[in-house]
């Protein structure tokens, strides 16, 4: 049973008046039905412009499915391109119409408004838990950075459930409401809202730039903030923007521990509790305290310097853009994983042979290495696992490819999914659109964080072996290097010339060990060495 | 030719129907044309508005021409009896531009300052916070990186020097209080040092503390003696952690966190600055929103540009009931309490706090009880010519009182107007200054600037008088300049009557609002009815088009046969 993955791609452009440049939507939804060979798309965003401030959209609705299916992805970016494009390339695409409607219950989601917007708040619910509503109807008024917007349901329903309540904030992407399609379904989606409220959205807000590889940030760790009281005593003491970030992040406010002066919780305390990287604004503050001459005796201690590094003059600094400070973050965190290093030898004359052969059909190096390195993960399940939690295994059950690419100063890693179970062909298509998209930044998060073994090759640079960080989160990453004819004696002695190409895989000693890297090192030699399979 | 000008002058705040006002200047206009003025918005006065020192050069220079002109008269012939013809008590910006039109007109005029010229707001108020806000402003542009990126611009890790920028405001102040001084100088404006008090019908005192007082006699007195900055009780301020816009403009600190209490134009200002410099911001207002006083549509969008994005948080409904000091080792504590129920709403802790609540009348020892004056709450009661009631509800004859002292609207520029108002009835013309036509800006990034009535007010009043009201509203996305900044976030918004074209509010909210206003309350103060002035022509591509497409935007009632006033021939 193949899963179908199949994404279309909306961009809209809103009405003059409103942010020519800026606000195009674009939404892509993908659903996956497991075990079914069905699709269900569901459009978007329709703008349906009435004043300036008011700007209806219809919702974005996914399906839940409620067997033991994978969860559905949702993801939203925003683009600045003008014209339509529809990339809808999958042979899946006409059999969606015909597909049975499998869920019954139907997130709401906070849509994202403006391309700065990366949380809404709700102003307020048009609608209550109980009402009946019919396509395009106005159910939610959410805030944005710019305007109260109307948003709009596409879906006929009753709202079961409303999971962020007025005033209170959601990220982008994180569903705010149920709708549940019978009555009969009210209290199942209830029991849902109840668990989703206390297990948020895991989905990164969109941001205009793409974050960086494997940039999956760790889950929060909070329950679903209690709206952090601003009026009313309070032991807790949070600067403003403290209590921002703590929503945004969803980090219970209580659960912190301030360091700031007074022992109040900052910025920096919530960052912290949020693992996320010190936000580019805070930096600057830190820039200008240390500029400002000594405050008043009443002013609490500048903060120290954090770097002792001497200045060598002439030097310029650039603060690092989104991905950069997120590479950054992720290369700092890789030290606490206990990695170790399995280098092989790869033959690879059959492979340029087969290479010369599909080059002109439109299959890369690329695609076949991420083939290979599919088909042989699939031998060896446990390189495609991960340790999360330094407790357990876990366990992917798809084998998704991510390659590392070089892009505008910065590395991102679009992610071939069941890199395994698609054809190469196929597999190369998707290649090229999510290189297309890398260099436009319209790769949406789950085509950039859902790698469950990385491929980098260096190889077209000359390098004939290196070093590969893990990135946190994945089991293992194999570094490809440069292939070059070499001497090779067989067992008789005779000399002969062969390609080589060495690969040298890093991999995560908690749950992969040497012989597991050496005995999928060996398959992934022999299927490269005998690469017809790959084609098949 | 200017027979169309008064009449809007005087129009609609006063209580005569507008018919009978046209009628009453029509005829006064045919008998001495040029000697009207209007509304007292002279370039002169706006000039100090500003905080180009250029433009202050330009305006001294012109003066001193004025005064090679008006020396026929000269400031030297007092009438009969008297030793001046005006004497004003207060130099700051009301009383410098009662001087300069009273010297204009040929009066002998004096004027008594017991600190330094220039007033609040060259010293303590408009002028160095500008320099602020200049300032802080860059620093916000530099450090949005999306901002610049998407000029193509690379700024490496922007950086302040807080002296500098205390040194930036403090020079202005400085410049613009000699500018103001010599301009008084060059006029021969008699500058009177000392605490000014009126002994009795035109008769004032005046001296510094300690030394010789003097009396001196005059046919008229306006006092301008201003404001303060007003601390509520519990609130005790040490100039240091606990501080009043005074302290603040010369930012002698930027706490990382600061509260402000009050959210109107001052409170707005500053957030704006200690954000764009680093600090964190809670806002403690007492009514049940913040900027009251906005329209609130504009307060909305504001807020969301304004507030929101922004380290600020804030608390509405609540009163500062007390503000203790940072001392021994302890942050600024505020205690707060419900505004309606007085029940505490607990505390904050805090680097400092800016008291922000509004400014106080100040009109001690002025000596009003010698003739029979009482001051409400402070401020001193007069009637909309700015005449001076006593006790008794009587007018008391050749006492006038103009800017923030009488509370009618505590505006630099308003002042000022208001004193040239005066100087034009103590010269024997009547003169009514239509407070509806005087601009207010808040200068926060982008700025904001309304004229008239918000929508609430225009509705009310409409349904009061019986007309419509229709509103019109452009975007500043809509605009090519704006866009061009990268500074599409704004809207400009009118109130107006369709049957007849007046306007009635104009309301701005995005980049350099402030300076945008003023075609809006220009046309105010001049009668032009929208159908005129949209065919007014703008440069092309200039922010000004977000005024041209709001008056193109208007929508009239068909029978619109009668336009408030005439075309103006300039």
């Amino acid at each position: 049973m193949l899963t179908l993955r199949s994404a279309q791609t909306l961009q809209l452009t809103p009405p003059r008046l409103l942010r020519p440049f800026s606000l195009l939507y674009l939404i892509i939804l993908f659903i996956s039905l497991y075990r079914f060979n069905s699709i269900q798309l569901n459009e978007l965003i329709k703008p349906n412009s009435k004043t300036l401030n008011s700007l209806s959209f219809y919702t974005m609705a996914s399906s839940l499915l409620q067997s033991r299916i994978p969860a559905i992805s949702f993801s939203s970016s925003l683009s600045s391109g003008i014209q339509w494009r529809a990339s809808a390339a999958f042979p899946a695409k006409p059999r969606r119409k015909s597909s049975p409607v499998q869920a019954k219950i139907r997130e709401i989601f906070m849509p994202a408004l403006s391309s700065t917007m990366t949380e809404g708040k709700i102003v307020s619910w048009i609608k209550s838990e109980g009402d009946v509503l019919s396509k395009g109807e106005s159910v939610v008024v959410v805030e944005s950075d710019k305007a109260d917007m109307d948003v709009e349901t596409f879906y006929d329903g009753i709202l079961a459930a409303i999971v962020v309540g007025e005033g209170e904030t959601a990220p982008v992407g994180a569903p705010i409401g149920l709708l549940a399609e019978t009555e009969e379904e009210i209290g199942e989606a209830k029991a849902k809202a109840a668990n989703s409220s206390s297990a948020p959205s895991t989905h990164p807000p969109a941001a205009s730039t793409p974050p960086p590889p494997s940039a999956v940030a760790p889950p929060p760790p909070a329950k679903a903030a209690a709206p952090v009281p601003t009026d009313g005593p309070r032991k807790i003491v949070a600067t403003p923007y403290a209590k921002k970030l703590a929503k945004q992040h969803k980090i219970d406010i209580n659960s912190v521990v301030g360091t700031g002066p007074f022992g109040r919780i900052t910025a920096a305390d919530i960052e912290a509790a949020a693992g996320i990287a010190p936000s580019k604004s805070t930096i600057a503050n830190v820039a200008s305290v240390a500029a400002t001459p000594a405050p008043v005796a009443a002013a609490p201690p500048p903060k120290a310097a954090a770097n002792n590094f001497v200045e060598i003059p002439g030097s310029t600094v650039v603060p690092f853009t989104t991905m950069q400070s997120a590479v950054s973050k992720n290369m700092v965190e890789s030290l606490s994983v206990p990695t170790f290093r399995v280098g092989y030898p790869v033959a690879t004359d059959a492979l340029d042979t087969l290479y010369e052969k599909v080059k002109p059909k439109g299959v890369t190096m690329t695609a076949l290495l991420a083939k290979a390195a599919a088909m042989a993960l699939a031998q060896h399940p446990v390189v495609n696992a991960s340790c999360k939690d330094g407790k357990s295994f876990t366990y992917n059950s798809s084998i998704n490819i991510a390659v590392a690419v070089a892009i505008n100063g910065g590395l991102i890693t679009p992610v071939l999914q069941d890199a395994d179970k698609l054809d190469l062909y196929l597999l190369s298509q998707k290649w090229k659109e999510l290189v297309e998209k890398a260099r436009a930044k319209q790769l949406q998060p789950n085509e950039y964080n859902s790698g469950t073994f990385t491929l980098s090759n260096l190889g077209m640079f000359g390098v004939d072996r290196f070093d590969a960080i893990l990135p946190p989160g994945q089991g293992a990453i194999m570094a490809v290097g440069a292939s070059k004819p070499t001497v090779v004696a067989d067992k008789d002695g005779f000399f002969s010339v062969k390609s080589k190409m060495l690969v040298n895989v890093t991999a995560d000693h908690r749950v992969i060990y040497g012989a597991d890297l050496a005995a999928f090192l060996q398959t992934f030699s022999k299927i490269v060495e005998n690469p017809d399979s790959l084609t098949m | 030719m200017q027979s169309s000008i008064s009449l809007s002058l005087s129009s609609p705040s006063i209580t005569r129907s507008d018919r009978t006002v046209v009628d009453a200047f029509a005829a006064n206009n045919s008998l001495t044309p040029r000697s009207l003025r209007f509304c007292g918005l002279r370039r002169e006065v706006l000039g100090f508005k500003s905080v180009s020192s250029t433009q202050l050069v330009a305006s001294s220079k012109r003066r001193q021409l004025n005064k090679v002109l008006a020396s026929l008269s000269g400031n030297g012939t007092p009438t009969k009896g008297f030793d001046y013809d005006l004497v004003i008590i207060g130099a700051g910006v009301g009383g410098h531009g009662a001087a300069l039109h009273a010297v204009e007109k040929g009066l002998k005029t004096a004027i008594i300052e017991g600190d330094v010229v220039g007033g609040t707001c060259v010293n303590r108020g408009c002028v160095p916070s500008k320099a602020l806000l200049a300032a802080s402003g860059r620093m916000r542009e530099l450090q949005n990186e999306h901002h610049m990126k998407a000029f193509g611009l690379q700024v490496a890790a922007a950086a302040y020097d807080r002296q500098g920028v205390a040194d930036h405001a403090n020079n202005l102040a400085s410049k613009i209080r000699s500018n103001l001084t010599n301009s008084l100088k060059a006029l021969g404006v008699d500058i009177l040092t000392g605490v000014g008090t009126i002994l009795g019908p035109q008769k004032v005192k005046y001296g510094k503390v300690g030394f010789d007082e003097s009396v001196i006699t005059t046919k008229d007195v306006i006092i301008a003696t201003g404001s303060v900055p007003s601390v509520p009780k519990g609130i005790e301020v040490d100039g240091k952690t606990v501080i009043t816009s005074d302290h603040a403009l010369k930012l002698e600190f930027v706490p990382d966190w600061i509260a402000i209490v009050g959210s109107g134009y001052i409170g707005l200002e500053f957030s704006d600055v200690y954000t764009a410099l680093g600090s964190e911001v809670t806002f403690v207002e007492a009514l049940d929103q913040l900027m009251p006083g906005f329209d609130p549509e504009i307060g909305k969008l504001a807020q969301r540009v304004l507030i929101n994005p922004r380290k600020i948080d804030y608390h509405t409904s609540v009163f500062a009931s007390k503000i203790t000091p940072a001392k021994d080792g302890k942050p600024v504590l505020i205690e707060l309490i419900d505004a309606k129920t007085k029940e505490p709403k607990g505390t904050l802790e805090v680097d400092a706090a800016l008291i922000a609540t509004g400014r106080a009348p100040f009109t001690k020892g002025l000596g009003l009880e010698n003739i029979n004056v009482e001051t409400q709450r402070g401020f001193v009661p007069v009637d909309e010519r700015m005449h001076v009631i006593d006790a008794n509800g009587k007018l008391v004859p050749h006492l006038y009182c103009i800017g923030d002292a009488n509370g009618k609207m505590m505006l630099a520029h308003a002042a000022s107007a208001q004193g040239i108002s005066v100087v034009e009835q103590v010269c024997g013309k009547d003169h009514v200054l239509n407070h509806l036509s005087i601009p207010a800006a808040c200068f926060t990034h982008p700025e904001i600037s309304m004229v008239g009535l918000t929508e609430p007010q225009a509705r009310e009043k409409a349904e009061k008088e019986g007309f419509d009201v229709s509103v019109a509203k452009t975007s500043f996305k809509a605009n090519t300049k704006a866009l061009a900044e990268n500074e599409g976030e704004g809207i400009a918004k009118l109130i107006y009557r369709p049957d007849n074209g007046e306007i009635l509010g104009v309301h701005i909210f995005g980049l350099h609002a402030a300076d945008l206003i003023h075609e809006a309350s220009n046309a105010i103060a001049m009668g032009t009815s929208i159908q005129d002035i949209k065919f007014a022509v703008h440069a092309h591509p200039t922010l000004s088009e977000v005024l041209d497409e709001l008056f193109k935007a208007a929508k009239f009632k068909v029978n619109n046969s009668s336009p408030v006033a005439e075309p103006v021939a300039v």
